[in-house]
């Protein structure tokens, strides 16, 4: 991996004062709440530590515990939170104990591991509740010795006064400090990142040892007193409910304490569907006695769904005339006729799976009119307010602690299990865990959105893209679908189904119209890693490769010319020179300029996307043999996410999981629907990436002077029309649609 | 059922269902919770262990099978991360969510006994069967590469357990 430097004042000035300066910093949330409580709770704590807020102890023997508060889901934010505190605390990160903070909404701002937020949401807020510590110890070593606190400098834990060269360490000053004022978070002095110590180092993952040596860490390791394990069997099909089951045949299995009809509350899928639970002595007994389990299922007004029959509905749409638009830029039918040459594709992408490996469990206790959860939740405090609402407890007798989880990948943004596990538990009176097996997991998820992409575009004599049109046939949202109140505008995408107008190529082609219908389905969508952007990218990316090849220019120079300033870049929208920066650096990283010496049946394909702040330009090489068989033989990757990487070893790791995660979705994954129900069941139908096809991937970041922003899933999108379009390159044959799999891309 | 066998180099007895798979003993009877559960049906890896000197998949093998069986988890890999495989994989820092790990270390671990200095292809046939949702593949290939050149340092290396499989293989079932 390597980061590359590019300091471009210039052009960061004209971008902030575009946006009304300092803008690109204003999304940033305040740690309000942590600021009030400083007052509230400063002071020793037990074991004459030093408290200065809610995220930081220092204790006598020197030893400094930092709260990481964000749910862990494998983006690293445990390790890399307490790092921006211990960072501006000035401790040795080899003395820092990090332990992992409960949903607490007054002590904590954000607990939220979604969207690639944490760091531009955090990455101020975070160093401001170390400084401000490391104010109070600078502070109380200046009383100490009688001078401006102005005079002090710290390192390493101790408190220096620069001209005497007296010291004090931060142990000797636990007493003081805590009788020191809290300052101001907002005005606290930060230090120049040049100064970083901790931050931009490559820091291990915290957890790294309890996982190597087989810790309890994750939501299915939780083991309460007189636990019961729970099972939960709902429809098949999505909307259905029991009608009735044969519990006392279930109640005589062995080991076997509770079996009961759950009733769901409403249809929403993200909240507390109906089912029928098997609670026993151990989760074995539970799935065990549930292959006896009979139940007579009303399955609904969906039980004749069919992918095909979805696939029919959205080309009738494409037909007709689009139900809404998103955006329209001067006159595509005009620039359509002045053209050299007009390329129409359709494409598609299906419905995936999140596929978490550890599956969805909660672990839940209910005494006393008190409801206690243990949850891999990536959104705890909605958890919360799910379970109040749906069980009638009031959000104060609640307590959610977050265990590390299995892969989120955007699957923990909903609760439907930690509801589920918190019903049983109340029903039982005693803790439970609930565990879903894998087929439930497979069958029950809340999908990435299939898609329908049906281009126009043209490009004139020169080769430059003078219209480009997209009718984008896509879903409503399940069962929240309803008839809008005006009776005529038309029904809002579906969750993680949708597209803004505001999408690439927007505001860089003169003639565009991007278009939209949606049709009302009922399976379950949702957000997968880079939502909405993992299958947009490969639609977009592609049909650009396709304008490339009518034009008749080199697919990575004909989007660096696309890529030209455009007249305005709104708040928050793609900047031209920060994309033409990844471009041309994985231009030059990939050796793409010699791509014509690659053997016949190897070729090289490029892809850029910019989403979640995030801009992301990669190669893919690859090879495809005679017989169609795709192997991936190297991919370079080049990232812009700001002025820091705050831990350059969990960002390697990051992109490169997110690109062979993008792999993985093309080459053969795909859920389908017959009869209203999933048809795959588990990982034989449903593949996951295996180390054969895991290729070499080299990273390297372009560091800009933009705040830093965050890297769980902006390097995905790329990967994914990247391979596709070495695939063309290699066999000339245009992949349309995923997965790959489906393809025969043979070749003579 | 009643089964004798020794975890760890512990001997235990186990009162189980008799197609109670041995994941699940090690789970929810022993307390052992660094064996994980994916998919159930040999697929993901997540629950691998080591038996009769290879690694092998604890959801397919059910307890009643095991009387007498010598088992080795991620637990008695060695008592405090010293093995060589697991100082590797927190030195490279190959976890993300970190859940599949512990079933990949007992699969490199078992091919590192079988051959001290494995291929790339060698590798990749290892460990074929385990899955990493966070695809954290590049770095579990370097760190086997690391722990086989930190064994190959040092001879002696940390300390076995007494159930340490005599002799490891590839992954079955």
């Amino acid at each position: 991996m390597t980061i590359n430097a590019r300091v471009d004042r210039r052009q960061f000035l004209r971008v902030s004062s575009l946006v009304g300066g300092g803008l690109l910093l204003g999304t940033v949330l305040d740690a309000t709440g942590a600021a009030q409580l400083f007052a509230a709770d400063v002071g020793r704590g037990s074991n004459n530590e030093f408290v200065p807020n809610a995220f930081i102890r220092l204790a006598p023997d020197g030893s400094v515990t930092i709260v990481g508060q964000n749910p862990e889901v494998g983006q690293g934010i445990k390790t890399m939170l307490p790092m921006l505190i211990a960072e501006e605390l000035d401790v040795d990160w080899n003395d820092v104990k990090v332990v992992q903070g409960d949903l607490d909404t007054v002590k904590y701002t954000g607990q939220v591991a979604g969207g690639s937020t944490a760091t531009p949401n955090h990455y101020l807020p975070m160093r401001r509740v170390g400084a401000a510590a490391r104010a109070m110890l600078v502070a109380a070593a200046a009383s100490t010795w009688g001078v401006p606190a102005t005079e002090c400098e710290t390192s390493s834990a101790t408190v220096v006064h620069k001209s005497s060269g007296r010291k004090l360490r931060y142990v000797e000053l636990l007493d003081k400090a805590a009788t020191m004022p809290a300052p101001d978070l907002a005005t606290v002095a930060l230090k120049d990142p040049k100064n970083f110590h901790i931050v931009g180092t490559k820091v291990r993952g915290v957890d790294n040892h309890s996982i190597v040596t087989g810790k309890p860490l994750y939501g299915i390791d939780v083991t309460l007193p007189g636990m019961l394990y729970a099972v939960y069997e709902k429809c098949p099909v999505f909307g259905g409910s029991v009608k009735s089951a044969n519990l006392d045949v279930i109640k005589r299995e062995p080991g076997v304490r509770h079996a009961f009809v759950v009733e769901g509350v409403g249809t929403d899928p993200t909240g507390l569907l109906g089912g029928v639970a098997i609670v026993a002595d151990s989760w074995w007994l539970a799935r065990s006695a549930r292959k006896k389990l009979q139940v007579e299922w009303n399955e609904g007004p969906h039980a004749t769904l069919s992918s095909d029959e979805i696939s029919a509905t959205a080309a009738k749409l494409a037909k007709q005339p689009p139900q809404r638009s998103l955006r329209k830029d001067g006159d595509v039918d005009a620039g359509l006729k002045s053209a050299a040459k007009v390329v129409r594709a359709e494409y598609y992408y299906p419905y995936i799976s999140h596929a978490n490996l550890e599956p969805q469990n909660a672990t839940a206790r209910f005494a006393d009119g008190k409801m206690e959860i243990w949850a891999p939740t990536q959104l705890p405090a909605p958890a919360r307010g799910l379970v109040s609402k749906a069980l009638g407890i009031d959000e104060s007798n609640i307590t959610i602690h977050l265990t590390r989880g299995g892969g989120g990948f955007g699957r923990r943004l909903m609760n439907d299990f930690v509801v589920e596990a918190a019903r049983i538990a109340k029903e039982t009176g005693t803790p439970v865990k609930l565990l879903w097996t894998r087929e439930d997991d497979m069958h029950h998820d809340f999908y990435r959105a299939a898609g329908f992409h049906n281009f126009t575009g043209a490009v004139d004599a020169s080769g430059k893209i003078v219209a480009w049109k997209n009718h984008f046939v896509a879903f409503g949202d399940a069962e929240k679908f309803a008839a809008p109140a005006d009776g005529k505008s038309p029904p809002p995408f579906g969750a993680g189904a949708g597209i803004g107008g505001g999408e690439f190529p927007a505001r860089f082609v003169p003639n565009f119209v991007l278009d939209a219908s949606i049709m009302q389905q009922h399976v379950p969508t949702g957000y997968l890693r880079a939502p909405g952007s993992n299958g947009i990218a490969f639609a977009t990316q592609s049909f650009i490769d396709e304008l490339a090849e009518a034009a008749g220019k080199d697919p990575l120079q004909f989007r660096l010319d696309l890529l030209a300033d455009p007249a305005e870049t709104p708040q928050g929208a793609l900047v031209a020179s920060r994309m033409r920066g990844v471009l041309e650096l994985v231009r030059d990283k990939s050796g793409w300029a010699s791509r014509d010496k690659l053997p016949k049946g190897t070729g090289m394909g490029v892809a850029f996307h910019f989403s979640h702040r995030g801009y992301f330009a990669e190669v893919v090489q690859a090879t495809v043999s005679r017989a169609g068989k795709v192997k991936v033989d190297k991919v370079w990757v080049a990232g812009d996410i700001g002025s820091q990487i705050i831990n350059p070893s969990n960002a390697e790791n990051q992109v490169q999981g997110s690109v062979l995660d993008g792999i993985s979705e093309a080459l053969a994954q795909e859920i389908t629907i017959e009869r209203g129900r999933v048809v795959q069941n588990n990982f034989t139908e449903f593949p996951l990436i295996r180390m054969a096809q895991a290729a070499p991937i080299e990273v390297h970041f372009l560091v800009s002077e933009y705040p830093p922003t965050g890297l769980g899933e902006p390097a995905l999108p790329p990967a994914v029309p990247a391979l596709c379009s070495a695939i063309h390159a290699a066999t000339g044959k245009r992949v349309r649609s995923l997965p790959l799999s489906k393809h025969d891309l043979s070749w003579a | 059922m009643k089964v004798s066998l020794k975890v760890n180099g512990k001997p235990t007895t186990v009162d189980a269902p008799s197609d109670m798979p041995l994941l699940w003993v090690l789970r929810d009877v022993l307390d052992l919770k660094g064996t994980k559960y994916g998919c159930g049906v040999g697929q993901c890896g997540a629950c691998t262990v080591h038996y009769k000197g290879a690694a092998v998949r604890s959801c397919q093998l059910p307890v009643s099978s095991l009387q007498g069986a010598e088992i080795t988890t991620i637990e008695g890999l060695s008592s405090d991360g010293s093995h060589p495989v697991q100082r590797a994989w927190d030195e490279i820092d190959v976890p993300q969510c970190g859940y599949c790990q512990a079933g990949q270390i007992m699969s490199a671990a078992a091919l590192l006994q079988k051959n001290p200095s494995p291929s790339d292809a060698d590798i990749t046939t290892a460990m074929h069967g385990n899955l990493c949702r966070c695809a954290t593949y590049l770095r579990i290939r370097e760190a086997i590469h690391t722990a086989a050149a930190a064994s190959a340092a040092t001879p002696a290396a940390p300390a076995a357990t007494s159930s340490r499989p005599r002799q490891a293989g590839t992954p079955r079932n």
